[in-house]
C-alpha cells in the first residue's frame, strides 16, 4: 500500500488499455479505416469544383478551405468509436466492479483510460490531418511557426476530447443505452472544441498563426477543465454503478 | 484482530434497479467458517454476494463487514479490501492473455509475486495456457484464471457465487481444497451454490434464501 | 398505501402565482400587441422580442439555475427536495429552450429573410437544448434511484458550465465574422422598452408557477414510490413458500 499512487495506478490502467489495443488492434483496424472513410464522405458533400474566391485572381478549393473544420469532426466521430471500445471492454465481462474492488484510485482509472484514449486519437489525428492534406488538396505554405500551432491544436483538442468523453461515457457505464447515449451526451459538449480546434487549424494552415493560439489557449483550458472534473468526479461516478 | 462476525447482516435490503433482490436479510459469518448458501433462482443469492463485497449500497437495515459499515461509501471502499468475489463474470479481459490479466489484476490488487506464482502454478496455469488470450479459454480455464487471481488477492472474505460452474471434476477437488485450506487459516466463505453432495463436506452450514430473505436450514 | 399520497399540485401560494402570472400575460398582450408601436428596424416582428427574450431568460437562466443550483446542494445533503427541484427545472428549461429557439427562428424569418442564422445566440441555444436533452435522458436510465439521482447531479453540474462555455466559444466564434445580431444600440421607444421588462416579469412568473407544480407531482411520484418499496419488500418476502421457523441466524 506505501508506494501507491493515482499516478502509478493511472500508468497500470494505460498500460492495460493500450495492451488491449496492442492484442485487438480494433482501433487501428476499424476505426483509423473509418476515419479516413468519413473524409471521404465529406469529398462527396462538398464538390470537388467549387472554389472561394481569395481576392487578386486567387482562389481555393472549397474543399481545401473548409478541410480545417472537417479534420476536427471526423476526428469527434472516430472518438465516439474509441470512447464506446474503451468502455466496451470493461463492460464485458465484470471488470468495472474488479476495479472497483481492487481499491484502484479512481482518479487514476480516469486518467488511465483517458490517457489510453488520448494516445488512440493522436494517432487518429495524424492520419485524418494527413489524410485531408491528400484528399483535399490543401496547399500550405509551411513554416515552423505553422508546423507547431496545428500541432499543437491536434494535441490539445484530442486532450479535450479524450477527457471529456470518458467522463460522460463512465456516466453511461453499465447502462444498455450506452452507445446511443454517450453520443447525445457528448457531442454538444464538445462542440466548443470542434470551433476552437477548427479556427486555431484554420489559422496554422491559412492564416496568421497569431490569430490561432488564443484558440488553442482556450482548447487548452478546456481540457484542463475536464481532467480537472474527472480527477474529481470519477469516485462517484463509478460508485455503485 | 476481532474475534466477532466478519460479516453481519441485519434486515439488509438492497435494490437492484430499484428492485428490492435483498428484503430484510440477516447474516453472521464469522472467521474460519464456510457458509453455503442455497435457493432457487431469482433469490437474491448474487445480490447478497455483491452487498458482501461492497458493490451494492445498503438501502434500508444495518450491514458490516470487518467491522466498515455497508451503508457508507468510504464504508464500503474499505470492505472491498478484504473481499475476493467469484462471480458468474470471470472479470478477464478477453483479448489479454491469461498471464497478462494475471499481471494486471494482481498489479491492481496490489498482490505480491510469489503469491502470484504459487497461485499460476497451483490452478496449473504457469505452463503453455499462459500464454493463451483468455478469449481463447474454455469456461472452466477461464475460472482458474480468475480463482488464481483471487487466491494472490490474500481476501479474508471469499465470496463464490456458484464457484463450481464449469470446472471437471479436478478442478472441482482443487477448489474444495483452496475453500478448506483458507477456511482452516481464519478466512471467512460464503458459497451459493445449487449443487448437493460434495461440496457438502466442505460446509460449516447452510442458509436457505428465498424472498429476498435467509433462514437456517434445519440439519 | 394508508396515508394520503397524491393532492392538489396547487397551494394557496401557487393560485396567487398563477393568478398573477395570468394577469401579466394579459397586460404583456395588451402592451406588446396593441399599444407599443412597431419598432425602427424590426417594425412588428420586435413583438416576437417580448415573449423570445424573456424565455430565453427563464430558460438559460433560471431553470437551469435551479437544476445548477439544485444538484450541487443534492450532491452535498443527498436532499430529495433538491434533485426533485433540480430535475424540475431541467424539464421545464428545455420547454422554454423549444419555444426560444421556435420564437427565434420565427422572427428569423421576417428580419434575416431566413428562418435559421448562425446567430450567436441562436446558436449557442440549440447546443445548450440537446445538452439539457442529453440530462434528462440520463434521468430516465434504468439505475437505482440513488445512484442516478448522484449521475444526473453531476451532471447538472457540468451542464451548467458547459452552457456558459458554449455561450462564450460561439460568441467568440461569430465575433470573428459580424457583429452581434441583437442588442444594437438603437433608440427605443418607452413602451417598446416596457415590453421587454414586461415579458420577463410574466415569464418569471410562469416559469415559477410552472415549476412549483412540476416539483410537487414529482414529490408526490417520489412518496408513492417510496410506499411502493415497502409494498415491494412485502411482495418480495411474500416469494418465500412455506416460511420457515427460526429466522435469525
Amino acid at each position: 500500500m506505501s508506494d501507491r499512487t493515482v499516478i502509478s495506478d493511472a500508468r497500470l490502467v494505460l498500460r492495460k488499455d493500450l495492451r488491449i489495443e496492442r492484442a485487438s488492434k480494433v482501433v487501428i483496424s476499424q476505426v483509423v479505416p473509418f476515419a479516413i472513410m468519413t473524409l471521404v464522405l465529406f469529398g462527396f458533400g462538398i464538390s470537388p469544383d467549387a472554389r472561394v474566391v481569395l481576392g487578386e485572381g486567387a482562389s481555393r478549393s472549397v474543399q481545401a478551405q473548409v478541410a480545417p473544420g472537417l479534420i476536427f469532426i471526423a476526428i469527434l466521430l472516430s472518438a465516439l468509436l474509441a470512447l464506446s471500445r474503451s468502455f466496451g471492454v470493461e463492460s464485458a465481462d465484470g471488470t468495472l466492479d474488479g476495479l472497483r474492488l481492487a481499491g484502484l484510485d479512481p482518479a487514476g482509472i480516469f486518467l488511465g483510460k483517458a490517457g489510453a484514449v488520448l494516445v488512440q486519437l493522436l494517432s487518429v489525428g495524424v492520419v485524418v490531418t494527413s489524410g485531408a492534406f491528400l484528399f483535399f488538396s490543401v496547399q500550405v505554405d509551411w513554416t515552423i511557426a505553422r508546423a507547431v500551432l496545428l500541432v499543437t491544436t491536434l494535441g490539445a483538442a484530442t486532450a479535450g476530447i479524450a477527457a471529456a468523453g470518458t467522463i460522460y461515457s463512465a456516466l453511461a457505464a453499465g447502462l444498455r443505452v450506452r452507445d446511443t447515449l454517450v453520443p447525445l451526451l457528448v457531442v454538444p459538449v464538445l462542440a466548443p472544441v470542434l470551433l476552437g480546434a477548427g479556427q486555431a487549424a484554420d489559422a496554422a494552415l491559412f492564416g496568421a498563426t497569431v490569430d490561432g493560439w488564443p484558440w488553442v489557449g482556450a482548447l487548452a483550458v478546456f481540457a484542463l477543465l475536464y481532467g480537472w472534473v474527472g480527477i474529481i468526479s470519477f469516485d462517484s461516478l463509478l460508485e455503485d454503478a | 484482530m476481532s474475534e466477532g462476525p466478519v460479516v453481519e447482516l441485519e434486515g439488509a435490503v438492497a435494490l437492484v434497479g430499484g428492485f428490492p433482490a435483498l428484503a430484510g436479510a440477516d447474516l453472521r459469518l464469522r472467521p474460519s467458517e464456510v457458509v453455503g448458501v442455497r435457493g432457487p433462482n431469482g433469490a437474491g443469492k448474487s445480490t447478497l454476494l455483491r452487498l458482501c463485497a461492497g458493490l451494492v449500497p445498503l438501502s434500508r437495515g444495518t450491514g458490516h463487514v470487518m467491522g466498515h459499515d455497508l451503508a457508507s461509501r468510504d464504508g464500503r471502499r474499505l470492505a472491498r479490501r478484504s473481499i475476493g468475489l467469484l462471480g458468474h463474470a470471470t472479470a478477464l479481459y478477453d483479448d489479454l492473455t491469461v498471464r497478462e490479466n494475471i499481471e494486471f489484476w494482481s498489479g491492481a490488487n496490489r498482490s505480491l509475486h510469489a503469491d502470484i506464482r504459487g497461485a499460476m502454478d497451483h490452478m496449473g496455469l504457469a505452463d503453455r495456457l499462459a500464454n493463451v488470450p483468455v478469449s481463447g479459454l474454455s469456461a472452466g480455464q477461464r475460472r482458474r484464471t480468475a480463482i488464481a487471481i483471487l487466491l494472490a488477492r490474500r481476501p479474508r472474505v471469499w465470496l463464490l457465487d456458484e464457484p463450481h460452474a464449469g470446472l471437471d471434476t479436478a478442478g472441482r477437488d482443487l477448489l474444495d481444497q483452496l475453500i478448506s485450506d483458507a477456511a482452516a487459516a481464519g478466512a471467512s466463505i460464503l458459497v451459493a451454490t445449487h449443487d448437493r453432495g460434495r461440496i457438502d463436506d466442505v460446509l460449516t452450514r447452510t442458509v436457505h434464501l428465498e424472498g429476498g430473505m435467509l433462514s437456517a436450514v434445519p440439519t | 398505501m394508508s396515508t394520503a399520497l397524491t393532492g392538489p399540485s396547487s397551494s394557496k401560494a401557487s393560485r396567487v402565482i398563477g393568478l398573477l402570472a395570468l394577469a401579466s400575460t394579459a397586460i404583456l398582450l395588451l402592451v406588446g400587441l396593441v399599444l407599443s408601436p412597431p419598432e425602427v428596424d424590426q417594425a412588428d416582428s420586435v413583438r416576437l422580442m417580448y415573449i423570445h427574450v424573456p424565455s430565453a431568460i427563464a430558460s438559460l437562466y433560471l431553470a437551469f439555475g435551479v437544476t445548477f443550483i439544485g444538484s450541487v446542494i443534492y450532491l452535498r445533503t443527498q436532499s430529495t427536495f433538491w434533485d426533485l427541484m433540480a430535475h424540475a427545472g431541467a424539464e421545464i428549461g428545455v420547454m422554454f429552450c423549444a419555444f426560444v429557439l421556435l420564437t427565434g427562428m420565427l422572427w428569423g424569418r421576417p428580419t434575416w429573410g431566413v428562418y435559421w442564422q448562425w446567430d450567436p445566440r441562436l446558436t449557442s441555444t440549440v447546443i445548450s437544448f440537446v445538452l439539457y436533452l442529453g440530462y434528462l435522458a440520463v434521468r430516465k436510465m434504468d439505475l437505482d434511484p440513488a445512484v442516478r439521482s448522484r449521475r444526473a447531479a453531476i451532471l447538472g453540474i457540468i451542464s451548467f458550465a458547459n452552457l456558459i462555455i458554449v455561450r462564450y466559444s460561439v460568441q467568440w466564434w461569430r465575433s470573428l465574422h459580424q457583429g452581434n445580431t441583437v442588442g444594437r444600440d438603437t433608440q427605443m421607444d418607452g413602451l417598446i422598452l416596457f415590453s421587454f421588462f414586461w415579458g420577463i416579469l410574466t415569464f418569471t412568473l410562469i416559469f415559477t408557477w410552472l415549476l412549483i407544480h412540476r416539483f410537487r407531482l414529482a414529490w408526490y411520484e417520489h412518496q408513492a414510490g417510496a410506499t411502493s418499496l415497502d409494498d415491494a419488500i412485502a411482495a418480495r418476502r411474500a416469494e418465500r413458500t412455506p416460511p420457515l421457523a427460526g429466522e435469525a441466524l
